[in-house]
């Protein structure tokens, strides 16, 4: 049995999807800026994708820009308003558990000499409001918090975040690239001024993504050159990507409540069962506030990539925090942040749902990860004062 | 990613466990790295007659201490302690350059049981001048990740 769970790497293309995207690659290759018909066929289908995310967010299609991929919006996003603003002030609020495209992008910046607060969390992953609130000062010009961690799933309070800023004047920008696709974002009812999404979390191709950019924020171009993208975004459009993105986001919000449902039940039964059956482990990220597709537990005594070489022989496809799976010398970033030991965060394993999952695929997983776990800890030094009931 | 030996090592390793009253004993690593290895060894008339291992780490690391466990048993002291980690990993047909640490690791766990060996015994051997048991660790590359 083959068995995929790692659905926040990334996600197949769906069929329907790809069907979209193919006239794009074969009949259609115009150049969407020319005049001639062989264009602005292209340029209509552009045009649709736009409307097609732009009404996800119930927002402007004149509000949608097309990337790159998340790395590139969030860049974008954070590189240009800090560029367009540098005047009025030189410092930026994120948090510790941000995903490398805004850590560095905000380490880089420090660099150029701006001054970057990251405020820490809890040990769900909960930033503290009040921290922010206290951390904001004259000079403020942009707060970036991610929506949905990537690892740990946790959900952050983006409407209060959101208010905080809006009432400080303060540019807001999330990094919803995993939380897109799972939960409605309407930017009618959450003053949010630029969000970050991108493809290939939610059934797209890779190499797309999107910024939302509400009217009216001030932010300069990370990619200069031709008028594309009303001038902010310049390069001959990704065509077949943005038709397969459009059609992907159309598709996430016309079924979200079954989807949100299917793996809600999925990944309560996966964690539960997990919790339940393997002793001396422990769930990372909050229970509740926790996106509906994720899963991190770390188990004690073991290491995360002996334990994805295991399961991989088996057919199951996940990912861990462990710095042997990354190949650098600390495990995750954000597991350390949540107050882990090293121990801890190394032993960490990540499982996230698809649409195609199914309760049968669970429960085999569920039937091989325990003797997996006893394996690992037999042969696992830590792991015998635990034996002798020394501990 | 890893070379066939290293996966047969790492599915089904050779001499995991514990050797009661054990002649030496020697551990190295530390959580911190996500690496530790325990070593032990029944030595009689200066052979390693029984070699076990318990190791918390990486699928390489692992296997490294499996291969390393079987190329000192029936050697004598002095020729375990002349095992070098690229000998471990070499008859492993190699491991990714990231994860060589992983040999040298199982090299001082070997090092670190004959030294406790020496200890006991009021022994002296010349390749363990400045061996320390309990330095820390710190072969990693400190490479970009990706
Ligand atoms: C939270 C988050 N932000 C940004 C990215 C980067 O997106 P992309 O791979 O499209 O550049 C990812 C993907 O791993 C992500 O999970």
């Amino acid at each position: 049995m083959k068995v995929y769970l790692d659905y926040s790497a990334t996600t197949p293309v769906k069929p329907e999807v790809l069907d979209a995207m193919l006239p794009y690659l074969k009949d259609y290759y115009g150049n969407p800026s020319s005049l001639h018909s062989f264009g602005r066929e292209n340029k209509k289908a552009i045009d649709t994708a736009r409307d097609q995310i732009a009404k996800t967010f119930n927002a402007k299609p004149e509000e949608i820009f097309f990337t790159g991929g998340g790395s590139e919006s969030d860049n974008w996003a954070i590189k240009g308003v800090a560029a367009a603003l540098k005047t009025r002030g030189r410092h930026i609020i994120t948090t510790n558990i941000e995903h490398h495209a805004v850590l560095h992008a905000c380490q880089y910046l420090e660099k150029e000499g701006f001054e970057v607060t990251y405020l820490p969390v809890d040990e769900d992953g909960l930033i503290s409001v009040e921290d922010l609130k206290n951390s904001i000062r004259k000079d403020t010009i942009l707060i970036t918090i991610m929506y949905a961690n990537n690892e740990i799933g946790t959900l952050q309070p983006i409407e209060e975040i959101a208010a905080i800023a809006k009432e400080n004047k303060i540019i807001f920008h999330t990094d919803a690239v995993q939380a897109y696709g799972h939960i409605k974002i309407d930017t009618q009812q959450l003053p949010v001024d630029m969000i970050s999404i991108s493809a290939h979390k939610l059934y797209g191709p890779k190499g797309v993504g999107a910024l939302y950019l509400r009217k009216g924020t001030k932010i300069h171009n990370l990619i200069h050159g031709g008028a594309q993208e009303r001038k902010k975004r310049a390069g001959t459009e990704n065509i077949a990507g943005i038709v397969g993105f459009g059609k992907a986001a159309e598709m996430a919000y016309e079924n979200l409540e079954e989807h949100v449902q299917h793996l809600t039940e999925l990944r309560d039964y996966l964690l539960d069962e997990i919790l339940d059956k393997i002793p001396y482990t422990k769930l990372n990220g909050h229970r509740e506030k926790r996106l509906i597709n994720n899963v991190n537990v770390s188990f004690e005594f073991i290491e995360g990539e002996s334990m994805l070489l295991s399961l991989d022989m088996v057919g199951i496809a996940a990912s861990s925090g462990s710095a042997c799976t990354s190949g650098s010398l600390d495990p995750s970033h954000v597991l350390l942040s949540l107050g882990l030991s090293h121990e801890m965060a190394h032993g960490s394993l990540r499982l996230t749902l698809g649409d195609q999952n199914t309760k049968e695929e669970i429960d085999y997983v569920l039937e091989q990860l325990p003797p997996i776990v006893q394996r690992l800890r037999d042969m696992s030094p830590l792991y015998e004062n635990i034996k002798e009931g020394v501990r | 990613m890893y070379s066939e030996i290293v996966m047969d090592h790492f599915t089904n390793p050779r001499n995991v466990g514990e050797i009661e009253n054990a002649d030496a004993v020697g551990q190295v690593g530390n959580p911190k790295c996500g690496d530790i290895m325990k070593m032990y060894f029944k030595i009689e008339d200066n052979v390693i007659v029984d070699v076990k291992f318990k190791t918390f780490g990486c699928g390489s690391a692992i296997a490294s201490s499996s291969m390393a466990t079987e190329m000192v048993k029936g050697k004598t002291v002095e020729e375990a302690l002349a095992l070098s980690n690229y000998e471990v990993a070499k008859e492993l047909d190699g491991l990714p350059p990231a994860k060589m640490h992983c040999s040298l690791l199982a090299e001082q766990a070997i090092k670190s049981a004959i030294f406790d060996y020496a200890q006991k015994h009021n022994l002296y051997y010349k390749e363990l001048e400045g061996f320390d048991p309990d330095a820390d660790e710190d072969h990693h590359d400190h490479g970009e990740e990706e």
